[in-house]
C-alpha cells in the first residue's frame, strides 16, 4: 500500500513535468529555469539550516559504537579505527564509513534454524547494492556537470570515456546508467520481498527509490531512446548558471520531466531522510575520538545537587539508631 | 541557538557550499559562448544550387540533430552486416549512400567548423575517426 502511494504520487510528478514541458513558453520557463532555481536554493539553505540544528545539539559525552577494544592499559592492544581514540583514527574511520560503508558491510542475517539454533551468516548484498547506487549517482552527477562548465575539464572527460568503455551503440551506453538502474531496483524489490524489511518500510522510504528510478529512467530514455537537443540543454543549463536564463524552444518534454523530478529531488532533499548525505559527518557515534577513560568529559548543564552524605544522616540520627540497636560507624 | 565546535562545522559548511555553488562561481555570470555548426561546404553550395537554392541534410535538421548517432549507428549495421548501402529518406524521400565518409563527410566536409563544433560544446569523443579518415581541411590562416 505504502509502495503504491509513493509510485501513484512519482507517477504524478512525471504527469506534471511532461504535461509542463509540453504547454507554452511561459509553463517551459516555470519548469525549465523556475523549478530548478528555486529548488537549488532550498536545498543549499536548508542543507545549511540543517547542519547548524544538528551542530546545536551538545554531545557532552563520548557515545563510541565499539566495533574494537578500546584504548585503555598500555598492554592491552587497542583498536585504533573501530574505536579510535585520536583524530587520525577518526578520520580514518568516517572515510571508511562514507567511500566503502564500513559500518554496513558488517550486516548479518539471523536466521532460527532446526531445534532452535540460531546462526548468523553473511549479508553483503544491501551493501554490494546500496554500494553500486551510491557511486552511479556520484559518478552521473559528476559527468552531468557537462552541462554545467562551459570547458568540460579533463576529470570529467576521462571519466565519460572510463564510464563508456565498452563502446556499446551510438551514443555510447554508459555503464554507471546500467548499474544505478539496475541497484535501485534491487533496492526497492529488498523492500518489498523481505517481510521484516516491508514491515518498517514507509512512504518516506519507497518514495525517494522511486523519485530516483524516475530520475534515472527519464534520463536514460531522453539520452539512448527519444532523444533531444542536447546542444539547447547545455545552452539551458548555462543561462542558469550564468543568471541569463533563455529557454529554447527545441527540447522535448522528457528533458523538463526529467529537470522537474529533480527539482522536486532536491527541495525535498533537506526534509527527508536523504539528508544523511551531511548527517553522516555529524553523526555522534561516528566522529567522536572514545576518549571515556582518557580525559574526564563533564556535562555542561551540570547545576549544583544538594546531597546528604551517609556522614551526615548518621550525625543526624546517631542516637535514634543506636537505640534501635544498628550499627554506627562512629561512636 | 548555541553551535558547538563552531570551526568544524563551519568549515564543513564552507566545503558544502564551495560544491554546489561551484560552476555558478567558475562562470561568474559571463554568458557562454554557442556552438555554430556551419553548413556552407562547396559540396552543400552545389547541391543547393542544383535543388532550387535549398539546403537539405538526409532527414530534416531538427531530427539530424538529436538523432543521427542513431542512424550513423544504424548505417554502420546495415552496411557492415547486411552489405545494404541504400538509405531512403524518410523527409525527402531520395536515396542516400550509407557511408560516414564518402555520405555525411562528403557534404559536411569542415569537420572543425561542424561536428567538432558541437562536440566540443558537449565533450562528445566520437571514437569513429580511430579507423576513418577525416575530411583533409586546411588550417585557417589567421589574419
Ligand atoms: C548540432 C550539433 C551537432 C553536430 C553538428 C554534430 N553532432 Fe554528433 N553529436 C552531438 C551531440 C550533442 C552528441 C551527444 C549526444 C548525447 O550525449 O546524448 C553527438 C554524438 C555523436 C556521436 C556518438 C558519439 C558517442 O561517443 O556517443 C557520433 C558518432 C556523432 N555525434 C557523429 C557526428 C558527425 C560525424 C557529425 C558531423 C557530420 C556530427 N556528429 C555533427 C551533436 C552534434
Ligand atoms: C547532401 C549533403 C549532406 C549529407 C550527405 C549529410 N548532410 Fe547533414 N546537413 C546538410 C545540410 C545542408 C544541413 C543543414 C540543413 C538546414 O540548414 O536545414 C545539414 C544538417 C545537419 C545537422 C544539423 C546541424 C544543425 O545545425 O543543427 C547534423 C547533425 C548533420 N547534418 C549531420 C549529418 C550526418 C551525421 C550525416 C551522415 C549521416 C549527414 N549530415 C549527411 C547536408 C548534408
Ligand atoms: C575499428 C575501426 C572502426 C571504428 C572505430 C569505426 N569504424 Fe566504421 N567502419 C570500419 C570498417 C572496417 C568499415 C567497413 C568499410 C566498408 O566495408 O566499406 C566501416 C564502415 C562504416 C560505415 C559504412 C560504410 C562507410 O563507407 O562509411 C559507417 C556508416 C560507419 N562505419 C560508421 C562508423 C561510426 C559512426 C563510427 C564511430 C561511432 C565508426 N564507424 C567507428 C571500421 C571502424
Ligand atoms: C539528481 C541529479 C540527476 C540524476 C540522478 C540524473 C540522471 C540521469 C541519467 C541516469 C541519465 C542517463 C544518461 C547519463 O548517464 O548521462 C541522464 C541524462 C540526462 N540528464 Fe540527468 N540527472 C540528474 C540531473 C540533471 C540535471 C541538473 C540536468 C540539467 C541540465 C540533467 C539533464 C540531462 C540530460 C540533458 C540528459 C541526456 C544526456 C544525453 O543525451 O547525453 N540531468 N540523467
Amino acid at each position: 500500500m505504502k509502495a503504491i502511494v509513493s509510485f501513484v504520487a512519482v507517477l504524478l510528478l512525471v504527469a506534471i513535468g511532461y504535461m509542463g514541458g509540453s504547454a507554452g513558453s511561459t509553463s517551459r520557463f516555470l519548469f525549465g529555469v523556475v523549478a530548478p532555481y528555486s529548488a537549488f536554493a532550498i536545498f543549499v539553505v536548508f542543507m545549511i539550516v540543517r547542519i547548524l540544528k544538528w551542530a546545536s545539539s551538545p554531545v557532552p559525552f563520548r557515545i563510541p559504537t565499539t566495533a574494537g577494544q578500546q584504548k585503555t592499559l598500555p598492554w592491552i592492544k587497542d583498536s585504533k579505527i573501530e574505536n579510535p581514540s585520536s583524530v587520525f583514527g577518526v578520520v580514518i574511520r568516517m572515510a571508511l564509513e562514507v567511500l566503502v560503508f564500513r559500518s554496513l558491510f558488517r550486516n548479518l542475517k539471523t536466521q532460527l534454524h532446526e531445534g532452535g539454533r540460531l546462526a548468523y551468516g553473511e549479508a553483503k548484498w544491501l551493501w554490494m547494492a546500496g554500494l553500486a547506487f551510491h557511486y552511479s549517482f556520484a559518478i552521473i552527477l559528476f559527468r552531468h556537470l557537462r552541462f554545467f562548465l562551459e570547458k568540460v575539464p579533463y576529470p570529467i572527460q576521462l571519466v565519460e570515456s572510463l564510464d563508456s568503455f565498452l563502446q556499446i551503440g551510438a551514443p555510447l551506453l554508459y555503464l554507471t546508467d546500467v548499474a544505478l538502474l539496475g541497484a535501485v531496483t534491487y533496492l526497492f524489490i529488498r523492500r518489498v520481498a523481505l517481510p521484516q524489511v516491508k514491515y518498517i518500510s514507509l512512504i518516506a522510504d519507497y518514495f525517494p527509490l522511486f523519485l530516483i528510478f524516475a530520475i534515472g529512467a527519464t534520463g536514460v530514455l531522453m539520452r539512448y531512446f527519444t532523444k533531444t537537443d542536447i546542444v539547447g540543454v547545455k545552452t539551458l543549463a548555462m543561462g542558469l548558471i550564468s543568471f541569463n536564463p533563455a529557454v529554447p524552444e527545441t527540447i522535448g518534454a522528457m528533458f523538463y520531466t526529467h529537470v522537474f523530478l529533480l527539482s522536486v529531488l532536491f527541495a525535498y532533499f533537506p526534509f527527508s531522510k536523504l539528508v544523511h548525505m551531511g548527517g553522516v559527518f555529524m553523526s555522534p557515534t561516528r566522529n567522536m575520538a572514545n576518549t571515556s577513560r582518557e580525559k574526564r568529559h563533564i556535562n555542561p548543564w551540570n547545576y549544583p545537587v544538594h546531597v546528604h552524605t551517609y556522614e551526615e544522616y548518621e550525625n543526624d540520627f546517631r542516637d535514634k539508631m543506636k537505640e534501635a540497636g544498628l550499627p554506627v560507624e562512629k561512636e | 541557538m548555541k553551535i558547538y565546535n563552531k570551526g568544524l562545522v563551519f568549515s564543513l559548511i564552507l566545503v558544502f557550499a564551495a560544491i554546489a555553488l561551484f560552476p555558478f562561481l567558475v562562470q561568474g555570470g559571463r554568458v557562454a559562448a554557442k556552438p555554430d555548426p556551419k553548413t556552407d561546404t562547396p559540396e552543400i553550395m552545389q547541391y543547393a544550387q542544383e535543388h532550387g537554392g535549398k539546403k537539405e541534410c538526409v532527414e530534416s535538421k531538427e531530427w539530424m540533430r538529436g538523432e543521427h548517432m542513431q542512424l550513423l549507428n544504424q548505417w554502420r549495421d546495415s552496411v557492415v552486416r547486411d552489405d545494404n548501402r541504400g538509405y531512403i529518406s524518410n523527409t525527402n524521400h531520395q536515396r542516400w549512400n550509407m557511408s560516414l565518409q564518402n555520405g555525411c563527410m562528403k557534404c559536411h566536409s569542415n569537420k572543425k567548423k561542424f561536428c567538432d563544433e558541437c562536440h566540443n560544446y558537449l565533450s562528445v569523443k566520437p571514437y569513429c575517426w580511430d579507423c576513418h579518415i577525416q575530411p583533409a581541411e586546411k588550417e585557417e590562416v589567421k589574419s
